[in-house]
């Protein structure tokens, strides 16, 4: 406790799917994260609350199995718990599986911290008919117990209560040594020996021997923190190998067996279960028989993505057209109240054009995020993986990765975000770069305009293998990213499969909020930044030498008589000026001086154009293209004229080449500013794009070489 | 290494259990840090699995252990040595 300013600082702690961040939700009556996500930092899930004029300090810790530092969240537990000694560590249970739970429990009695426990999600419990003697099980592991159903609220206050008790003393917390065989026992002694000599006086009882079991465990990260007394460390290696070769077994798996044989004491002792004395299976059970049945298991999940993404893309345009109406009517009313120039022309056309093309995206994240919560919290998502995870593992992919590729066919960004739910570091990174590849809608109106204009008698087929190509790259670049580029262990797959449980609506829906309202903060920054710079490269130079003085022509022809032949020459005559100030914009310039890059792929100045604009937004290069060639910047890939006007443009080989390469180059800007924030860093965003544009860039050319090899 | 070995010829692994079979773990192989993981499951010496289901084409699959679901690849379930039942 840190003295007279009355904070008390209470740790959270407890394994996955115990209920422990609905609990710290429920606590502080925050709604900051519902699930608990890799990466979630810790000051993030800091929360002060009042309690009897104390403030306690919620600190949420990632949800963990053991203390082992088998993994970071492992080891950010326990490095928390060790360096920053909060005043209560509050173990968080799942009272209807206790044998495991309390496995950490033994952990976290061994480092000798003040302990309160909350018997969490009790009302299962009780519904399988277990029940438990309180006073015996505060007996054993040395602090209070509370039960506790953090979505009910029940049994808070009491908890509460508990905490600052013990926290100030009034509610003993004692401590416990967990009994082992006498041979560990020996050798916890020697060790403790041997640890006394070298850190004399510095370290009491407990300490001592916490720090022997680590050591007889062999835990790395404590190893290489005794790294100086080699001695020491030698000596242990010893004793591990003789312990290990009396009872043909490791040192580590004793310590487990132990652990687990003294919760079961325990539990034979303080717990009651009767028969339940109906005999059926439970709801999981059932469940389970029919979501992981051998035939219809497989069609139920695709049926159920099926409703996702349509629900996704196709109930999202009602929302997005409101948007749509919304910012065309900001639009209409920004260029009515602000005077013509250049703020005018930078808010319309640079900021509102470009945030409003992104914000368009959010009826689609939020709806996806629903589905994706209401899976993850009933616990389908991991049914889900278990059953993806043959065909994803043949790329090196976790079973989990199966979604965020499915959902990259409506748009890279959700896709991105949906990658979270991967607990594994590199697997996780490996989704998350593999995921741009999958073609999104956006890209659609591309290969539409393309197909149309190039291969009009097979344009369902070309669109086709430019979905199918997406599949093969995202794979084998998944492939090469794993054996290459993506450092470290593929974790083994070993998940555990929660009970179903029944979302709180509030849940869903808060879980929905904060990943729209995180989409916003952050994606907006960048995709505002890059708008107003791609709307510069558009507009300026301002003052441009005109070919021709379009203003003097337009100025005759409007002085005509109105004849469909004047307004026609009038509407050309505006395009023709609308191509030249492209060409003479710095993005055109830049085109122009890009485009020898290009060349071996048969681009023209106007292709690389169109791609430099299709970075704000694949669609944009239909627009782009409308522009340049002397059409109306409102034509789409349906287009008739549009078509004719660029058939003549390439040859086929061009033509298919210039698809690979749309298809594949750089993610978009909200694609990329959602992998800078996913993936933790503009160095993996950088890299998505030099990798993509290497990858477009190569295949464009193979079609090339083999399209000249071929005619 | 001996001893390693002739409890890989004595005893099989929890990936050769079929469908509803029960086992009792004698050890866990394939490294300390996949060990380390499952023992802090619960599987540990002594512990009993039953599979529960199989994904299709049969792996990855799922086991019952002290009462919760868990799923483990092939090649994870293929260390985790049981005993011979009598």
């Amino acid at each position: 406790m840190s003295g007279n300013n009355k904070i008390i600082t209470v740790a959270l702690v407890g394994n996955p799917n115990c209920g422990k961040t609905t609990l710290s939700n429920k606590l502080t009556g925050s709604r900051d994260s519902v699930a608990n996500y890799p990466r979630v930092t810790l000051t993030k899930n800091e929360h002060d609350i009042h309690y009897r004029g104390w403030t306690l300090r919620i600190v949420d810790l990632p949800g963990i199995y053991s203390l082992t530092s088998q993994s970071p969240e492992e080891r950010i537990g326990r490095d928390y718990i060790q360096n920053m000694q909060p005043d209560i560590v509050l173990n968080v249970l799942d009272a209807g599986n206790l044998d495991r739970n309390l496995f950490l429990t033994t952990q976290l009695l061994e480092m000798g911290c003040p302990l309160v426990f909350a018997m969490n999600m009790i009302d299962e419990a009780r519904s399988k008919q277990i029940s438990f003697d309180l006073p015996a099980l505060s007996f054993m592991l040395g602090g209070a117990v509370v039960e506790t159903d953090a979505a009910r609220g029940e049994g808070i206050e009491a908890l509460l209560s508990a905490i600052v008790d013990t926290a100030i003393g009034k509610k003993k917390s004692r401590l416990v040594n967990l009994p082992y065989d006498h041979h560990l026992e020996q050798a916890v002694a020697c060790a403790q020996c041997r640890i006394a000599a070298l850190h004399p006086d510095s370290m009491d009882e407990q300490q001592s021997r916490w720090l022997a079991i680590k050591l007889l465990e062999g835990d790395e990260d404590i190893l290489s923190r005794e790294n100086d007394h080699s001695a020491l460390i030698e000596a242990m290696e010893k004793d591990r190998q003789i312990l290990a070769r009396q009872h043909s077994e490791e040192v580590d798996a004793m310590f487990a067996a132990a652990r687990y044989g003294f919760i079961r004491g325990m539990l034979a002792e303080a717990r009651q279960m009767l028969p339940d004395p109906t005999g059926h299976k439970d709801l999981t059970q059932r469940l389970d028989a029919l979501f992981l049945h051998p035939l219809f298991g497989l069609p139920i999940f695709l049926v159920m993505m099926w409703v996702m993404f349509e629900s996704t893309f196709s109930l999202g345009e009602i929302p997005m057209g409101w948007i749509d109406a919304g910012v065309g009517w900001l639009s209409d009313l920004l260029s009515v109240l602000i005077p013509a120039g250049m703020l005018h022309d930078l808010l319309i056309d640079g900021i509102i054009a470009g945030v409003g093309g992104t914000i368009i995206f959010l009826p689609n994240i939020v709806i996806l995020f629903m589905f994706l919560a209401f899976f993850s919290e009933t616990g389908y998502l991991t049914r889900a993986a278990f059953l993806m995870d043959r065909l994803m593992h043949i790329f090196g992919l976790h079973g989990k990765a199966f979604i965020p590729l499915v959902i990259g066919f409506g748009c890279n960004v959700p896709a991105v975000m949906a990658a979270r739910t991967i607990e594994s570091d590199k697997a996780r990174l490996i989704t998350i770069l593999v995921s741009p590849f999958m073609s999104c809608s956006a890209r659609l109106p591309v290969f539409i305009l393309f197909a149309g204009a190039f291969f009009s008698d097979m344009a369902g087929t070309m669109v086709f293998i430019m979905y199918m190509l997406s599949i093969v790259v995202a794979m084998v670049a998944a492939i090469f990213l794993g054996k290459f580029v993506v450092t470290g262990v593929s974790e083994p797959f070993v998940m555990e499969l929660p009970p179903y449980r029944m979302p709180t609506l509030k849940g869903v829906i808060y879980h929905m909020w904060e990943k729209a309202a995180n989409f916003l903060q952050k994606v907006a920054g960048v995709i505002l930044i890059g708008s107003i710079l791609i709307w510069f490269l558009q507009a300026f130079p301002q003052n441009v030498e005109w070919d021709k003085d379009y203003d003097a022509q337009l100025m005759a022809l409007e002085m005509q008589v109105q004849t469909p032949y004047r307004d026609r020459q009038i509407v050309l005559l505006a395009r023709e000026r609308a191509q030249e100030r492209m060409r003479k914009s710095y993005l055109g310039q830049i085109g122009t001086a890009v485009s020898p890059v290009f060349a071996p792929l048969g681009f023209t100045w106007k292709d690389t154009v169109a791609i430099l604009t299709g970075f704000v937004a694949k669609e944009v290069v239909v627009a782009s293209y409308a522009v340049l060639y002397n059409q109306d910047e409102a034509d789409t890939e349906e287009s008739a004229s549009l078509r004719s006007a660029i058939s003549g443009s390439m040859s086929q080989v061009t033509a298919f080449a210039f698809m690979v390469f749309a298809l594949l180059y750089a993610p978009c800007l909200a694609t990329i500013a959602a992998i800078r924030r996913e993936a933790g860093g503009w160095r993996w965003a950088g890299f998505s794009v030099v990798f993509s544009l290497t990858i477009a860039y190569s295949l464009a050319f193979v079609v090339t070489l083999l399209g000249a090899a071929m005619t | 290494m001996q001893e390693t070995r002739s409890d890989n010829e004595a005893g099989y692994s929890a990936a050769e259990l079929k469908l509803g079979q029960h086992g009792v773990i004698s050890s866990i192989q394939g490294g300390d840090s996949l060990r380390r993981r499952l023992n802090a499951l619960g599987m540990v010496k002594g512990a009993e699995l039953v599979v529960a289901h199989a994904a299709p084409m049969g792996d990855p699959r799922s086991y019952i252990i002290l009462g919760y679901q868990v799923s483990l690849r092939k090649e994870e379930a293929r260390n985790i040595l049981l005993q011979v039942a009598n």
